[in-house]
């Protein structure tokens, strides 16, 4: 592609990439700004971040949204794993029963799934709070992992395991030495897709919780009830988290297979 | 092989309780007069029937109107985005791929609150049109901003699967097509836009899906007077605590998404069939 015909395509990218990026560019400016204005700059203080410091319910909801993410992540995982490997050894029927059924949770609108799990609860007399926003994470995110583990496991090959267990390995042996290992991308995918799905969870989280258990999104809800320029403080905070994680995660992995393909062709030379 | 098959039981139980029940008890809710205790309740088509009222109509027809704007928005700007992406080299691909997915890691909320400094009467963008001494607007809490602040939310939603497609697309179509004489107008309709079609039926799904009922960003940028269907919702289960009326309401908008989807799921499958017949 000639260098001329590119033009059009780099305006574009660099259009959007600017949209995407004007409101993340702004907010971290104003989130160091002297005054309760989100638009009018009057000097520069780190007053905003003093003052989530000082918010005792934000280090509650971090350690809420952490621990449910990561209990929800590992429930679900275990439990969608097990029906993807279970899925593909059942009849073609109950599999594609229980295929649409999956598909309920992530096809309906997420207030629905919010005020049914809401009226459920109410229903059975729980009370509000941990063990409801936990159940419910559960529920949204078990489906996700299926979906994403469910494809490897059908590319794999059916006598595999029954081949492990010919040269003695108990089912469970088969399981956890045979095929857990070929669909492990699959679960990857979907641990992270579940733990990032619940901790950006606001509205199914926001119906089920109560008695003072609040994840994150859910403090930064009741923030911006006020204009509140501490929202912007702990958003360019998690924005330098995420920023740091994306780099360590993609960036450092890119550099290093490149440095490895120029020494492996300087070897070569 | 049988030794696995019992593996899909305590999900089959957990779905049941946790997916078919909730869903049963809205469908019951919906249908029961208000103000009975479980006990004695009595059926009734009222909650149904009060949606009928010219304002919830309204509500509903705003929520779709809005919905399928910020679907149309984003596909427009969203398949050339796309489309151009892939013109450029795997490694630059994969940083923009980057780049416009790494807004969305952060929370909805957070992204949408952002946008206040730029719409506020005395923000950003007023601003910057007071000093070109252009005349300043209402932009924050109106119909505008609520549409940007869903197609900034959903817009990545919409180029990914679109890009996922348009990239794993064979390149030999498109030389043969060139070979064969067609203008690259020619090729773009008649090759990569049928073969796009999955992808952008996904990015259509995942967009109209969350955009139609959310109610945090009509929330935040349309101020408390803009109502849809997702608001409405909410306030009848927090505010008002009309279970029953907010049952019917939520029944009524999962099927119109049910039916949507389905509605989608043909065309897709149209779309797969004409394409097919075209290879013969």
């Amino acid at each position: 592609m000639k260098k001329s015909k590119k033009i059009p395509s780099i305006a574009l990218i660099s259009a959007l990439i600017f949209f995407l990026y004007l409101p993340l560019v702004i907010m971290a400016i104003f989130s160091f700004n002297d005054s309760t204005s989100l638009s009018v700059w009057e000097g520069f203080s780190f007053c905003w971040y003093a003052d989530l410091i000082d918010n005792s319910s934000m280090i509650d909801a971090i350690k809420v949204s952490l621990s449910v993410g990561i209990i929800a992540t590992f429930v679900s995982v275990v439990l969608g794993t097990m029906t993807a490997i279970g899925l593909s050894k059942n009849k073609k029927v109950v599999r594609s029963m229980l295929l649409q059924a999956n598909n309920i949770p992530i096809m309906n609108p997420e207030i629905v799934t919010a005020v049914s799990l809401m009226i459920f609860f109410s229903f059975l007399g729980m009370e509000k709070g941990y063990t409801t926003l936990l159940l419910a994470h559960i529920a949204f995110c078990t489906p996700v992992v299926i979906t994403n583990v469910y494809p490897k496991v059908k590319q794999l090959d059916p006598n595999l395991a029954d081949a492990a267990m010919d040269l003695g390995a108990s089912p469970f042996q088969a399981l956890i030495k045979v095929i857990i290992p070929q669909i492990k991308p699959g679960i990857f995918t979907g641990a992270l897709m579940s733990f990032t799905m619940s901790f950006d969870d606001f509205i199914i989280s926001y119906f089920v919780t109560g008695n003072g258990v609040e994840n994150i999104s859910i403090v930064i809800y009741n923030m911006t009830k006020r204009t509140n320029p501490s929202v912007y403080a702990l958003s360019t905070i998690v924005l330098v988290v995420v920023l740091c994680a994306v780099l360590i995660g993609t960036i450092v992995p890119m550099m290093v297979k490149k440095r490895r393909r120029l020494v492996r062709n300087e070897q070569n030379v | 092989m049988k030794h696995f098959k019992k593996l899909i039981g305590p999900y089959c139980f957990w779905l049941f309780v946790l997916t078919f029940v909730p869903m049963l008890l809205i469908l019951f809710y919906a249908c029961v007069e208000q103000g009975t205790a479980i006990t004695t309740f009595s059926f009734t088509l009222d909650n149904f029937a009060k949606f009928f009222d010219p304002v919830f109509v309204a509500v509903l027809v705003r929520s779709f109107f809005i919905g399928i704007v910020t679907t149309v928005i984003c596909l427009l700007i969203g398949y050339p985005v796309a489309y151009a992406i892939t013109k450029f080299k795997e490694s630059t691909q994969t940083i923009l791929i980057l780049l416009i997915t790494f807004p969305t890691w952060i929370n909805l909320l957070m992204r949408t609150y952002a946008w206040i400094s730029l719409l506020s009467k005395k923000g950003i963008i007023n601003s910057f049109l007071a000093s070109l001494g252009l005349p300043v607007f209402d932009l924050l809490y109106t119909d505008f901003a609520v549409g940007i602040g869903m197609v900034y939310n959903f817009l990545p939603f919409m180029i990914l699967p679109i890009y996922t497609v348009l990239s794993k697309m064979d390149h030999s179509l498109l030389e043969a097509s060139n070979d064969l004489g067609a203008s690259p107008m020619a090729t773009f309709r008649k090759i990569t836009l049928p073969l796009s079609f999955s992808g952008v039926l996904t990015g259509i799904t995942m967009v109209f899906l969350p955009a139609i009922s959310s109610f945090i960003i009509p929330k935040l940028l349309g101020g408390g007077q803009y109502t849809l269907i997702g608001s409405f919702i909410e306030t009848q289960f927090i505010t008002i605590g009309n279970w029953h009326f907010g049952s019917a309401i939520s029944l009524i908008l999962a099927s119109l998404v049910i039916l949507a989807m389905a509605l989608m799921h043909r065309l897709e499958k149209y779309a797969d069939s004409s394409v097919a017949g075209e290879d013969r």
